[in-house]
């Protein structure tokens, strides 16, 4: 039985305008700033006129759930050549925190604990070790060139907290397009006959307001407005409530499926006075502090860096604790000699839908375009979605001025073939299918995945593995398959109990991981990183957002990697058996959406995670 | 009845973030202020909340309907910005001046370019004015900023940390402030011209109403396009010192202690600070 909240059925106020846009991001960042720039060139255009407005320019809204534009969770190495296309004469130094790639680099770590490891993975460390002096340094190993795919070769280094906020600083100051923060968008309008074979959106319905965490109206009940657009623009990001409904509500294309996920967490870290390193400074690395978890480190100018690793759901282990992998991650000997005695200055997590193009759903309809990550547009051979989000907004809003100058409707025929075209013969649709089966060979294990993705960044995509990808809730491994695994469960639950810690910490521990050391600046607990880090908060009068479906399974289900997984430390054991959900600590990651096992379906999870408010309020990430 | 209320509402780094003083080429800054996410000074907002509540309250007549002004001084872009998050919430006509805002800024010239500007309001009637401000700033308050902007104006009647007013009939006007001891001074005035510097009042945070924000954009955007551009002086002032709000954090893992002896620590702790 269901326990989502259910759609209250009351009068709502009602807006028209031309274009409402969902999310405010680098794609609909690329796609306001495309119809902004062209409107400011002749304002005069008859094109640009309102139709529910007559004799005013286009009422262009978009609302962004974030309490602010700079409320971003990503530091991100661009090659950029799709912003630079919107921008020729940019220069980095014109948003705060971005620098030129300076220095590019691939490191294998080795694991300088000994808490997890392959045969075949401590034979390599064993290996490499033998030339200790020769070639390994600081337990790392660097890859002696760096493979095409992966170069940003005249790229940038950003913040895409503050890449946001320069850009709506741009566009607002345009003058046609408002952009609303603190603004949860509820889900799309549909037309009350859709079906999967007509697909039509009339707009958008915001979030309630005024009510309890169950959604019932309470003090100063607000229902949320339907916004009601000839055109909208879906740039919700993967796990963004909009583009879950027009999923739900239409399916993906025949042989797609979102069964790819990653969670991508990072601190922002001063660096102590003296740092070598230098902006403009990009590592890439693998091996450590799992095989199956990459990280990187970004070097921002005034001695900022981001440093980040990524957990993908082929993972399998049901006990995904990034924050703590994150926490060992910083600790390696390549890179605690920089960043030991630096301060977290930011700090923040965001699911990554690494489908790509096998998750790409249908690009438009009557009335509406989706653009960006939620678009299918990552592209997880060259670990590029920025450029590529930029891209496609940039894409939709050429055919947008092509429609209105022709003064063609929006429907999903004219939008496929201007919007969909100009994708589809772009580097965006030709990196996306030379990425499409890059990362197959992961899910047969780490060393197999690697060998995968060199096959098809080496032959632009000719040659890759095959695979039979499972739906996440399938890619996590049952809990304690083993006997060793029920003893170190059982240990660690002893240790849980009487520590009053996490399960999931508590089994790190069992593992064989180190105590982290906390030294109240840069190693600080998971609570402290909320609020010193994230500075997370969330204003009453908003639904609980995550949902629990079906709260028998969620009680039988012996895992619980949502609360491993929950990058807030939002989700924590009932005295019932299944999870608490506090909207206060979310920090909106949507990693509840894909680290759940009990799926009621075969392919998606016992979790619900739509609309909501409040999260980070960090402009740095 | 109604009034001319105007709001002074400076933009000021999140108070949520972790806040550090520097020193720069003019005086003590705050580190990294310009990356850091701005907000509408949160005393301050309080006083706007209560004055669009006020104005709403006491709207007068169509010929003389009440007015609330929210004066405001910082780079335009980023008031741009902070008034994204504002617009939505309360009925106001924005009056933005374009200045470099930043650190600890002479609240004498502050004030006297807030005074300049609010006196070259249009239609801004001195005997109606009620000036509301914030008693304090979340990060960068003199203290004094408000009560000169008052003297600038020639209004003798003024209030701080207020958390109500009741308006009689005749003009006149109740107002509470508080004083020491967790204690309220109840006042009566005999009317406007007055300065009020809020506390935080009594009202919640109103919701975000997306049809107020759209009709607050029609007099904003034109507004911030026209801003006036101004240099704060900075009279040669020497800081003796600054301070900045402190997040003051302590984690410890306690599983003997109860419930008494927690809170009598942490009540330890607390006096100690």
């Amino acid at each position: 039985m269901s326990s989502a909240p259910q759609p209250i059925e009351v009068d709502r106020p009602t807006m028209e305008v031309d274009i409402v846009c969902a999310g405010f991001g680098p794609a609909t960042g690329g796609f306001l700033t495309t119809l902004t720039r062209a409107w400011s060139e002749n304002p005069g255009d008859p094109a640009f006129e309102s139709k529910v407005a007559p004799g005013m320019p286009l009422q262009v809204m978009c609302y962004e759930r974030a309490d602010d534009l700079a409320a971003g969770v990503s530091g991100v190495v661009t090659r950029g050549e799709g912003i630079r296309s919107s921008f020729p004469t940019l220069e980095p130094a014109e948003i705060p925190m971005a620098a030129a790639v300076k220095e590019e680099r691939v490191f294998y770590l080795l694991d300088p604990i000994g808490a997890r490891r392959s045969t075949l993975l401590r034979f390599v460390d064993f290996v490499l070790g033998l030339g200790r002096k020769a070639w390994v340094k600081h337990y790392s190993f660097e890859l002696p060139w760096t493979p095409d795919f992966l170069h940003k070769r005249g790229g940038m280094v950003l913040s895409i907290g503050q890449f946001n906020q320069w850009v709506g600083s741009k566009l607002m100051a345009g003058g046609l397009a408002q952009i609303w923060p603190g603004t949860p968008v509820s889900g799309p309008i549909f037309d009350g006959n859709n079906g999967k074979e007509k697909r039509t959106v009339f707009g958008l319905r915001l979030a309630d307001q005024g009510v309890d965490r169950n959604g019932v109206p309470a003090d100063g009940y607000m229902p949320g407005m339907d916004v009601r657009a000839r055109l909208t623009v879906v740039g919700d990001g993967p796990v963004g409530a909009v583009g879950q409904k027009l999923d739900e509500q239409f399916g993906l294309p025949a042989g797609h499926a979102r069964r790819e996920w990653a969670l991508g967490m990072k601190m922002v870290i001063e660096l102590p006075e003296g740092s070598e390193l230098e902006a403009g400074t990009v590592w890439h690395t693998f091996g450590f502090p799992e095989p199956e978890i990459f990280g990187f480190l970004y070097v921002h100018p005034e001695r900022l860096a981001s440093v980040g690793i990524f957990v993908p759901s082929w993972m399998g282990n049901p006990q995904r604790t990034a924050y703590r992998y994150l926490q060992h991650y910083i600790q390696h000997p390549l890179l605690w000699r920089h960043l030991q005695h630096g301060t977290l200055r930011s700090w923040g997590a965001k699911s990554l839908e690494e489908s790509g193009k096998r998750g790409e759903p249908f690009l438009t309809g009557d009335g509406f375009a989706r653009i960006g990550e939620g678009s299918g547009s990552t592209n997880m051979l060259t670990g590029s979605g920025v450029d590529e989000a930029w891209t496609t907004g940039v894409q939709l809003g050429m055919a947008v001025l092509g429609l209105l100058r022709a003064d063609k409707p929006f429907t999903q025929e004219n939008l496929a073939a201007t919007y969909e075209a100009r994708r589809r013969a772009s580097w965006v649709e030709n990196g996306a299918r030379e990425a499409e089966n890059a990362r197959n060979g992961f899910h047969g294990g780490f060393f197999r995945g690697m060998v995968g993705m060199a096959l098809a960044g080496l032959t632009g995509g000719r040659l890759a593995l095959r695979a039979s990808i499972p739906p996440a809730p399938k890619q996590i491994r049952p809990f304690a398959s083993n006997v060793s695994g029920r003893l170190s469960v059982q240990r660690a639950a002893k240790v849980a109990l009487d520590c009053g810690r996490p399960l999931h910490d508590a089994l790190m521990s069992a593992r064989g991981w180190p105590e982290i050391a906390f030294d109240g600046r840069l190693l600080v607990t998971h609570q402290d990183a909320l609020l010193m880090g994230g500075k997370v908060q969330a204003i009453p009068g908003f639904v609980d957002h995550v949902v629990f479906l079906d709260r028998q399974r969620c009680i039988a289900c012996q895992d619980k990697t949502c609360i491993a997984m929950c990058s807030g430390q939002a989700l924590a054991l009932g005295e019932d058996g299944a999870p608490t959900f506090e909207r206060e600590k979310c920090v909106h990651c949507g990693a509840c959406l894909w680290n759940c096992a009990q799926s009621p379906d075969g392919e998606r999870g016992n979790i619900e995670f739509a609309a909501g408010s409040g999260g980070l309020h960090s402009a740095q990430n | 009845m109604n009034f001319h209320i105007v709001v002074c509402a400076g933009i000021v780094p999140d108070p949520l973030q972790t806040l550090e003083s520097t020193t720069a080429p003019n005086g003590p800054g705050i580190k990294n202020e310009m990356v850091l996410p701005a907000v509408l000074d949160p005393w301050a907002t309080s006083a706007l909340y209560e004055a669009a509540n006020l104005a709403a309250k006491n709207s007068g007549s169509p010929q003389n309907p009440s007015k609330v002004w929210l004066v405001s001084l910082g780079p335009k872009a980023k008031l741009q910005q902070v008034m994204m998050s504002v617009a939505q919430k309360a009925s106001f006509e924005l009056v933005p001046i374009d200045g470099p805002i930043g650190g600890f800024p002479d609240a004498q010239a502050t004030a006297a370019v807030l005074a300049d500007t609010i006196a070259a309001i249009p239609g801004l009637e001195p005997e109606r004015l009620l000036l509301f401000g914030g008693w304090e700033s979340a990060t960068r308050g003199a203290g004094v900023t408000l009560q000169l902007v008052g003297e600038r104006l020639g209004i003798g009647d003024q209030f701080q940390g207020v958390d109500a007013i009741d308006m009689h009939e005749d003009g006149s006007f109740e107002v509470l402030e508080r004083v020491e001891g967790g204690k309220h001074q109840v006042s009566v005035c005999a009317g406007a011209p007055a300065v009020l510097g809020w506390a935080t009042g009594n009202l919640a945070e109103p919701r975000n109403n997306p049809q107020q924000g759209m009709a607050n954009m029609r007099t904003i955007m034109p507004a911030l396009q026209k801003a006036k551009t101004v240099a704060l002086e900075a009279n040669g002032l020497n800081y003796v010192s600054v301070s900045l709000p402190k997040q003051q954090r302590t984690t410890r893992v306690e599983k003997n202690m109860n419930a008494e002896e927690i809170a009598r620590e942490i009540v330890e702790w607390i006096g100690a600070k």
